[in-house]
């Protein structure tokens, strides 16, 4: 066999359309059949409503496709949101702290929280499941106790303003989703940290063997989530004109699906960001087409899990093959 | 002899682009274990996966108890007595050895309930009958590796097997576990009971094995007596050549003293343990398993800390704490089990070749591209590893190149000292030869190695010193020109140096 390897065997178009074929063709079917269905679905101004609703969802999964990834889960985004989102409103509406200093505040907040999970878990071994799980009910009972249960009201222009600002035509909700999918799409496919994320969840002896230091990547992973968190939680609360304290319920879930639906294994080292956009944009454009439809909120849950597990079982199979 | 139990004609499988089997046949008596031996990639693996009812033969016949049969599935292959023990074992480590042995066929009480009792009493009854010192009642968690064997041949022999496949069953077990199974091995043959045995330990197939057939490439090469036949001429079936130099050691002069070791302790697993390491040295570590070789190995690179003691590393004196301190120094490790410790399994060979000198790709924080295809290339032809692209998934290699990405991800960081775990576990004769080429290659370049083995033939040929290790400390040293299989024994064993 000769020698001249090449490396740079390009991974075309093809390839990745062969990687997402599945979803994309759900996604397609899904959007054929709503603009059939309504006259409404296929408008510019829906369009860019289910992208708007999209963008947290989608935030979240950046962070939780990097925990599945290596491995783990973070069961502590939708918590560290509220807490976050309420802390940057009270900050401002009770303390008087300038929005930016507020905004700082809250980012590194979620940052903190998110290493306070990473250093738990790497340090002790405890289950990240355990970690964040119990991060999950601290954060939410600190949101609680700060805000006393009640929403912090907020109505001044420059907060709002970065929740429900546009850039041109575009929702400023949508350019964040899209500038962070590039900045942490880079992270993943181009940067020594992304190839050790991979190692990581893929083989965590062999990447010990390997002098990986996977404490430090495992930290490091459960701050960019509390990060992403915090900014989910600021993003929300300015367009909501308020900090809600309850707010976020289930969102890991909802991240987690979106992981799942694109083709992320459970079990670590095996997935990729695009697909969990895609999982995320399936997820969206389902609850919006269920509003336009009529369908009663309480079957939308029922379709919804049914269509998470007819994607995994799809892609399930075209694997074994 | 009798008529076979066992025969197959003129077997063929493809798949799609391999001609994996291109005709082969085999005869098994009852009583006798049968080599099955070939490099990797010969077919072996094809053709216990047809009995085991895998896959399905193109063509040819198999015959059982002199009816033609045809396996259509994993079931019919068990209820015509056939049973593989795989490489992988498949128990439930937290359940006891009666509820393996009867899992899936559970004895039930009143249709209901499942009797515990009865199932342990027979699953004890098997035990008995081959003498395993076992009782069912223990968990299997707390059996060894070689127990657990057992224990899944037990199951084979419950359900009365009459054919036993063993694949590479001895890949895992020090000497005297394998003395253990060879024991079972005859007794199976007494209670006439086929074996089907492949393993790359020639030695093992003088032990126990009566006949051995020889594939090559898919093709039946031939099947031969034991007794009859010699070592070299196997081989040279094997590999359709003779390998002249199967060892290439090659003898230099060494360098200075690169590593020493002084009273080095980890509480109960290493005690005392000193040596001295030179440039362009093959440092030999024999033992058997459990002695604390690897356990040395994991202390010196940084993976378990040390309680008290020094290395001293060009007569400097240095901590290593971490396996990154052992990596600044340019201490490279080898693991023994390359699939758990070596390699990203679903990652590619250049991925996999690449991950420890990522800093090395990078221009401040521009990634380049270039220079790691530049580090992949160059170990994917220095060591010759056979890959269509690097890009081709590591899993998809032969256990042999596998191996050599594992050492040439240590190579692209320019390691003096390498430390080798079981550097050939599990890899066929030819890629064995190649391996010990490129180790003598690197010891001829000055690299300081530390060859941790269990097969004596290979730590005697390659190194140049051996030390040998029982419960934790170092026994002996033995020059490797002084140096038998029995002296190394004796020591491994805990005997004393005369």
């Amino acid at each position: 066999m000769n020698n001249s390897l090449s490396v740079n065997v390009k991974l075309g178009v093809k390839s990745y359309l062969h990687r997402y074929l599945g979803i994309l063709i759900g996604l397609f079917a899904l959007c054929l059949v709503l603009s059939l269905n309504s006259s409404a679905f296929l408008t510019s101004a829906n369009i860019l409503n289910v992208l708007r609703q999209v963008s947290i969802n989608a935030i979240l999964a950046f962070g939780m496709t990097y925990a599945i990834l290596i491995g783990g889960i973070d069961l502590s985004v939708g918590s560290v949101l509220a807490l976050t989102g309420t802390i940057v409103t009270g900050l401002i509406t009770r303390n008087m702290v300038p929005i930016p200093v507020a905004v700082g505040i809250g980012l590194i907040l979620g940052l903190f929280l998110g290493v306070f999970n990473g250093v738990i878990i790497a340090k002790t071994g405890i289950p990240p499941f355990i970690v964040t799980l119990a991060m999950m009910q601290i954060a939410r009972g600190l949101a609680y106790v700060y805000t006393n249960g009640q929403p912090i009201r907020i109505t001044d222009g420059g907060f709002i303003g970065i929740g429900t600002g546009y850039l041109g035509p575009i929702p400023l909700p949508i350019i964040y989703t899209v500038v962070i999918f590039i900045v942490v799409s880079i992270m993943l496919n181009k940067t020594k940290f992304g190839r050790y994320v991979y190692a990581l969840g893929g083989n965590k002896d062999a990447a010990i063997f390997s002098g990986i230091k996977i404490k430090n990547i495992t930290i490091a992973v459960y701050a960019l989530i509390g990060l992403l968190s915090a900014i989910c939680g600021i993003v929300l609360s300015a367009r909501m004109y308020s900090g809600q304290p309850t707010v976020g319920n289930g969102f890991e879930l909802d991240a987690i699906a979106a992981v799942v639906l694109g083709g992320t294994s459970m079990s670590g080292g095996v997935g990729n960001l695009g697909g969990t956009l895609l999982g995320a944009l399936v997820i969206g454009v389902l609850n919006n087409g269920l509003n336009l439809l009529n369908i009663n909120s309480f079957w939308q849950l029922i379709i919804k899990g049914f269509v998470i597990l007819l994607a995994v079982y799809v892609d399930s199979v075209k694997k074994k093959k | 002899m009798g008529s076979p139990i066992l025969q197959m004609r003129g077997i063929k499988k493809s798949f799609p682009g391999v001609k994996a089997l291109k005709g082969v046949d085999l005869d098994i008596y009852p009583g006798e274990c049968h080599a099955l031996l070939g490099e990797n990639g010969a077919g072996k693996s094809t053709l216990i996966k047809i009995l085991a009812g895998i896959h399905r033969e193109d063509e040819g016949e198999i015959t059982i108890y002199g009816e033609k049969k045809i396996i259509p599935n994993v079931h019919a292959s068990k209820e015509l007595g056939i049973s593989v023990i795989h490489q992988e074992l498949i128990l439930v480590p937290y359940m006891t050895i009666a509820e393996n042995i009867f899992l899936g066929q559970e004895i039930k009480k009143n249709r209901l309930y499942i009797d515990k009792q009865k199932m342990e009493e027979e699953a004890q009854l098997v035990l008995d009958r081959f003498e395993l010192g076992l009782s069912s009642k223990q968990n299997v968690a707390t059996l060894s590796v070689a127990q657990q064997q057992m224990v899944e041949i037990a199951k084979a022999l419950s359900i009365n097997a009459k054919i036993i496949i063993m694949d590479e069953p001895t890949a895992a077990l020090t000497n005297r576990e394998t003395k253990q199974l060879f024991d079972l091995v005859e007794k199976m043959k007494m209670k006439n009971v086929a074996i089907i045995f492949v393993s790359h330990r020639m030695d093992e197939l003088y032990e126990i094995t009566e006949k051995i057939t020889v594939m090559r490439d898919g093709t039946y090469i031939g099947t031969c007596n034991t007794n009859e036949t010699e070592r070299k001429d196997l081989i040279a079936m094997m590999v359709g050549r003779t390998l002249n130099e199967f060892y290439q050691k090659r003898t230099h002069d060494l360098g200075e003293k690169i590593l020493e070791i002084k009273g080095l302790n980890r509480t109960n697993v290493l005690e005392d343990i000193n040596l001295t390491l030179h440039k362009g040295e093959i440092l030999g570590l024999s033992g058997i398993v459990g002695a604390g070789r690897t356990e040395l190995a994991r202390a010196i690179f940084g993976i378990d800390s040390i309680d008290s003691g020094s290395i001293l590393y060009n007569g400097n004196e240095v901590l290593i704490k971490k396996p990154e301190d052992a990596m600044n120094l340019n201490i490279g490790f080898v693991p023994e089990d390359r699939k758990r410790q070596g390699l990203f399994l679903q990652e590619t060979l250049g991925f996999n070749i690449s991950i420890q000198s990522l800093k090395k790709c990078f221009r401040f924080i521009q990634f380049s591209k270039t220079y790691e295809n530049l580090i992949v290339n160059e170990g994917i032809n220095s060591l010759s590893i056979k890959a269509f692209s690097s890009k081709q998934n590591i899993n998809d290699l032969s256990g042999g190149n596998q191996q050599k990405a594992v050492i040439a991800k240590w190579l692209a960081l320019n390691p003096k000292v390498l430390i080798l775990d079981e550097p050939t576990r599990g890899i066929d004769v030819g890629a064995k030869s190649e391996i010990y080429k490129i180790i003598s290659d690197l010891a001829a370049s000055g690299v300081a190695i530390i060859m941790i083995s269990s097969e004596l033939p290979e730590v005697l040929n390659m190194s140049d010193r051996i030390l040998v290790m029982y419960k934790g400390r170092i026994t002996g040293e033995l020059m490797s020109k002084d140096a038998t299989q029995e002296k190394i024994m004796h020591l491994a064993t805990g005997g004393i140096n005369e």
